[in-house]
């Protein structure tokens, strides 16, 4: 069982703390909803959990080991991250953008073999990009473009997942279909997500613990029932909330 | 194209160039001629033509221009930009300018080759010294400091031109747009394409997860840093090794690597060494013609790279199967 831990981790940008002494425990099978305003930090959170940025003050740790004491190829294998954007400056297909998650099992002189082949061909019919191995990236909407990011993750298949705004882009039926293909398979294979998102009603859905961001260094953890609240989201935003009794339990409104 | 057909068809390319240019010249040499040169005891006038003239032009055009694509090639995916040639960097300034100064002093062969090399590695240490600065190292620094480098090399060639004497002009001029007519076969060349292609192919992967993105590769297990000065130093070697043994031959490192991705190779474990195949015959075409369309007279090479090149890369991008990248 993987434990993938912060401790008394201190993040700032210049002068802008984004967070002190945070501990976080992200236990194997949680799903954690990073919330917060916009510029509070949360990808950037998201950067240094995934090891992309050094901490400024603690570390953060996969099963007791910094992840400074590890190779990325060793980290690749643990920690999946979907960035913000992408960034693809040179033509590439689909297939091809869905192997390259196979890279951190993959020796320097190795090809892809059949394994790796099955494995790809397996995550685009889980995000319904079937049918697409050989389409130009370029071609792709916004939201098919995303659907392959995720799919990449899902070749890659690591312990944690780490998502920045998975959802960007992409239609309801998407948004659903995609966050429940992931929580599904945090629950039967007991893996963890984090996901940074904008939509407090989609991180109910989906996330049993949260971390609020409320800028300036000052964080709340604990889990949904603990911290949804109404003056938690209210002071986290900055912006009064509208609470309606839907059929899946309450959704908030920008009020 | 599957990998197998295309490395058959670059295979036979660069056989047929080769013959070609072996074949074609104010002496013209039949079948017979060319293989009893190579089986031959060499003593005839045709056998001493293509083993002392053909030959070591021949492979040195094969050389620099499989130098040049290859670095394009690394340079274009480390820049992420496609853009990119061997020279945006002021690798080639730096060899230019050096190489002037030598023509200026009226010194050639090993003095002007040695200077060249020289001011190519210098150039190298120079910017990448100065994008380190004080902060850390990213390819927008890099970049800008290659380009500002390469500004400052320009203004010294003008500078040098200017103060040249009239006879030394034309030397240097050809110098500049790229000359084979005094190379020699390139063993060091040679050794150092071997050695590039070998690092290209094996960083090859990894480099097609840095065509998706800095972060995206470190998130997939690449570390950034190290690949990146590698290739930098990988692409200035191969670019200095390339401008020693011919001038600056402009064109080949910017368009063979993207005529290959117009035809679908992507994945740089393919699309580099068959760069390095079409750099070479690419060069031996154009250095073939740039010795005889006009013979006894002859072109500075660089102007029959771009003549080839344009209109088929034109072509190819006009009728291009897919869209082609939306940056590129």
């Amino acid at each position: 069982m993987l434990r993938f831990e912060a401790e008394q981790l201190g993040i700032r940008i210049g002068r802008v703390v984004i967070c002190s002494h945070l501990d976080l425990c992200i236990n194997a099978g949680e799903n954690w909803g990073i919330l917060g305003r916009n510029g509070a930090g949360k990808t950037t959170l998201l950067h240094t959990l995934a090891g992309l940025r050094r901490p400024d003050l603690g570390s953060v740790k996969l099963d007791g080991t910094p992840l400074t004491c590890l190779s990325r190829r060793k980290i690749a294998r643990q920690i999946g991250v979907l960035l913000q954007d992408h960034q693809d400056a040179f033509p590439a297909s689909v297939m091809e953008t869905v192997l390259i998650g196979r890279h951190p099992y993959l020796g320097p002189l190795q090809w892809e073999g059949a394994a790796d082949y099955a494995a790809a061909h397996e995550a685009l019919r889980a995000v319904g990009l079937e049918g697409m191995e050989t389409r130009d990236i370029a071609t792709l909407s916004g939201g098919e473009r995303r659907r392959l990011g995720i799919a990449t993750l899902l070749a890659q298949d690591p312990h944690v997942l780490l998502l920045d705004e998975p959802t960007n882009h992409m239609d309801f039926h998407h948004q659903i279909h995609i966050l429940d293909l992931l929580w599904q398979r945090s629950r039967t294979e007991e893996k963890s997500m984090l996901l940074v998102l904008h939509d407090p009603n989609l991180a109910l859905r989906y996330c049993d613990h949260f971390l609020f961001l409320y800028g300036g260094g000052e964080t709340l953890q604990g889990t949904a029932a603990e911290v949804l609240t109404q003056p938690n989201l209210e002071r986290l935003y900055g912006h009064p909330l509208q609470a309606l009794q839907g059929p899946r339990g309450t959704v908030w409104l920008p009020g | 194209m599957r990998p197998l057909a295309l490395f058959t068809t670059l295979f036979l390319l660069s056989i047929l160039s080769v013959i070609f240019s072996m074949a074609s010249g104010s002496m013209p040499i039949g079948w017979h001629e060319l293989l009893s040169a190579v089986h031959g005891d060499g003593q005839d006038l045709a056998s001493r033509v293509v083993i002392d003239l053909r030959w070591p032009r021949t492979a040195a055009a094969f050389i620099t221009g499989a130098l040049l694509a290859l670095a394009g090639g690394l340079m274009q995916v480390l820049l992420r930009n496609p853009l990119a040639d061997p020279y945006v960097l002021g690798i080639s300034g730096g060899a230019a300018v050096a190489a002037l100064l030598m023509l200026l002093l009226g010194m050639g062969g090993f003095w002007l080759q040695g200077a060249a090399f020289t001011g190519a590695l210098l150039s190298m240490l120079l910017v990448f010294g100065l994008s380190h600065g004080h902060g850390s190292w990213n390819i927008s620094r890099l970049l800008l400091t290659g380009v500002v480098v390469a500004a400052g090399w320009g203004a010294a060639i003008g500078f040098l031109l200017a103060l040249s004497p009239d006879q030394d002009l034309r030397g240097m001029l050809f110098w500049l747009m790229g000359d084979l007519s005094y190379a020699t076969t390139p063993v060091g060349g040679f050794a150092i394409l071997l050695a590039g292609l070998l690092m290209a192919v094996a960083s090859g992967r990894s480099l097609n997860l840095l065509a998706h993105g800095e972060l995206t590769a470190a998130t997939l297990g690449v570390t950034i840093q190290p690949l990146r000065r590698l290739i930098y130093v990988l692409a200035s070697l191969l670019t200095a090794a390339a401008v020693t043994s011919a001038g600056t031959i402009g064109f080949v490192g910017l368009i063979v690597p993207h005529l290959l991705r117009l035809q679908g190779v992507r994945d740089h474990r393919v699309l580099l060494p068959a760069a390095a195949l079409l750099g070479g015959s690419l060069l031996v075409l154009a250095d073939t013609l740039a010795r005889t369309v006009i013979a006894p007279r002859q072109l500075p090479v660089g102007i029959l790279t771009a003549l080839i090149g344009v209109p088929v890369f034109l072509y190819l991008l006009y009728h291009g199967r897919e869209r082609y990248g939306r940056n590129g």
